[in-house]
């Protein structure tokens, strides 16, 4: 099951430049919530602040406090033990190319020395479905390998390797926006069941998708939080001028 | 900035206004033509009806295309979703000055009877709260929206009185039935005329403030600023 997110007074910086500004946020679990906003508003800094990822550039930096459930991200957790519990998909599907089906889907369980391989069947069959490519693929496991699967089909593979290592939460990195709007339609349909299961924050530059799958929706701008509420609110009647003038198109 | 989209609905605002302008326009003629018991004048309501609906749907359709093609949001939304509701408001309208019209050329046809009921004064106060609906629109003001939507009970109180009245002179002066009969259908016709200009100004307010007013659900507080216009 999904488990909340807190996050209170985060800060990101960049060397000397400041990302994010006193970010503060309750994910609800077994929620879907959208991050909006223009290019270089600090979503995707934001996104990576809670699975420890901005850290990896170098001289970046977070202060601030992010709880997953009973988690203490920056306090004592490590980065490894992180991961097992946030899943991550990005923007641009990222299979092991080199390896079959079977194995990308099996890769993050194998690294944490799951060996059983009736198991690792069973992991595998049920991510694939539930990232419901599993019809497609099932007759190609061991066959083909990730790369020679269609972009639609490779980032369901990406969230299908995300969801064997069982996570709380899936983190998405504008999962969609290269792909076709048959693809982008599973992809969604796919949020819409995995929800119940996971607390999922999707960032995304399609306020339409963000309308269409998230229950909640957060605007940064500048790298603050602008406007956070339910999603019928912010695309109705949001409460700030910025957030309206952006779902709007009158920037950005 | 989305200009095209922008440029969509700037023509669709103009659009409705014209409509606007027509529809006002027939309730003004009819009224005129019941005072002045003019033919004339009904004919013209008649003949410009068609008008009105070619306009109607050349809106829908103008609307339609916006929300497939444009997918609003936000104010942008209530715009567009406040346009197709006013449309159709603005048609009946248009339907409720015909409904007058063909009662006034019936009256004509009757000897004209001293009834005990003013209905120009009732026409002055419904074509002002058209009037001021459509202000309401074209500057987007809550306010001036608001103060229609209390007009309207005037215009009932006005309605109820007429009936009173013409129902008594009907029981009293029987050989004017028939001319109280079409007095009284007249002040029913411009009571809905009232309505329809209260649902008007209901969809300026959920426009400018997102706020539902309809059956008395709410009244509209001081207004904090005014929305975005169409061109910005």
């Amino acid at each position: 099951m999904g488990v909340g997110i807190t996050v209170e007074h985060v800060n990101a910086f960049y060397g000397k430049t400041q990302a994010l500004f006193d970010i503060n946020l309750v994910f609800e679990a077994n929620h879907a919530t959208a991050l909006i906003g223009p290019s270089g508003c600090g979503k995707s800094t934001f996104i990576r602040c809670l699975n420890r990822m901005h850290e990896t550039i170098p001289e970046a930096r977070v202060e601030g406090t992010v709880r997953i459930g009973d988690l203490s991200v920056y306090n004592g957790t490590s980065a490894t033990q992180l991961r097992r519990r946030v899943g991550m998909v990005f923007q641009k599907a990222n299979p092991f190319p080199t390896m079959s089906i079977y194995d990308n889907v099996a890769a993050g369980l194998k690294l944490n020395g799951f060996r059983n391989r009736k198991q690792l069947d069973e992991v595998v069959e049920r991510s694939l479905n539930s990232a419901a490519l599993w019809e497609e693929v099932k007759d190609n496991l061991h066959k083909k390998s990730g790369a020679s699967l269609s972009g639609g089909q490779q980032q369901r593979l990406c969230i299908a390797r995300a969801l064997a290592v069982q996570p709380e939460v899936l983190l998405m990195d504008e999962p969609c926006s290269a792909l076709d709007p048959i693809s982008t339609g599973k992809i969604e349909d796919l949020i819409f069941q995995l929800k119940e299961q996971y607390t999922i924050v999707i960032v995304t530059h399609n306020m339409q998708q963000a309308a269409r799958v998230a229950e909640f929706t957060g605007f940064f701008l500048l790298g603050k939080m602008i406007e956070f509420d339910k999603t019928e609110k912010v695309f109705r009647k949001p409460s700030d001028k910025r957030t309206e003038d952006y779902v709007t198109g009158r920037f950005g | 900035m989305r200009t095209r989209f922008q440029q969509e609905m700037e023509e669709l605002r103009d659009k409705l206004l014209r409509m606007g302008g027509l529809a006002e326009l027939a309730v003004d003629r009819a009224c005129q033509a019941y005072s002045e018991r003019d033919l004339t004048r009904c004919q013209l309501v008649l003949e410009n009806e068609s008008l009105i609906n070619i306009a109607e749907r050349d809106i829908d359709e103008r609307a339609f295309d916006i929300l497939a093609t444009q997918q609003p949001a936000a104010v942008d939304l209530r715009f567009i979703l406040a346009v197709t509701k006013i449309n159709s408001d603005l048609e009946r309208v248009g339907d409720q000055a015909v409904n007058i019209a063909e009662r006034v050329m019936d009256m004509i046809e009757l000897p004209a009877a001293d009834l005990p009921v003013d209905i120009p004064r009732m026409a002055t106060a419904v074509g002002a709260m058209v009037r001021r609906a459509l202000e309401s629109f074209v500057d987007g003001k809550a306010e001036l929206a608001q103060a229609v939507l209390e007009m309207d009970h005037v215009v009932d109180r006005m309605r109820d009185e007429a009936f009173i009245m013409l129902v008594r002179t009907m029981n009293e002066r029987p050989q004017v039935t028939q001319q109280a009969l079409d007095a009284l259908l007249v002040a029913r016709n411009l009571e809905r005329v009232a309505d329809h200009a209260t649902n008007i100004a209901e969809d300026v307010i959920f426009w400018v403030l997102g706020a539902d007013v309809r059956h008395h659900a709410l009244t509209v507080a001081p207004q904090p600023a005014r929305p975005e216009r169409q061109e910005q």
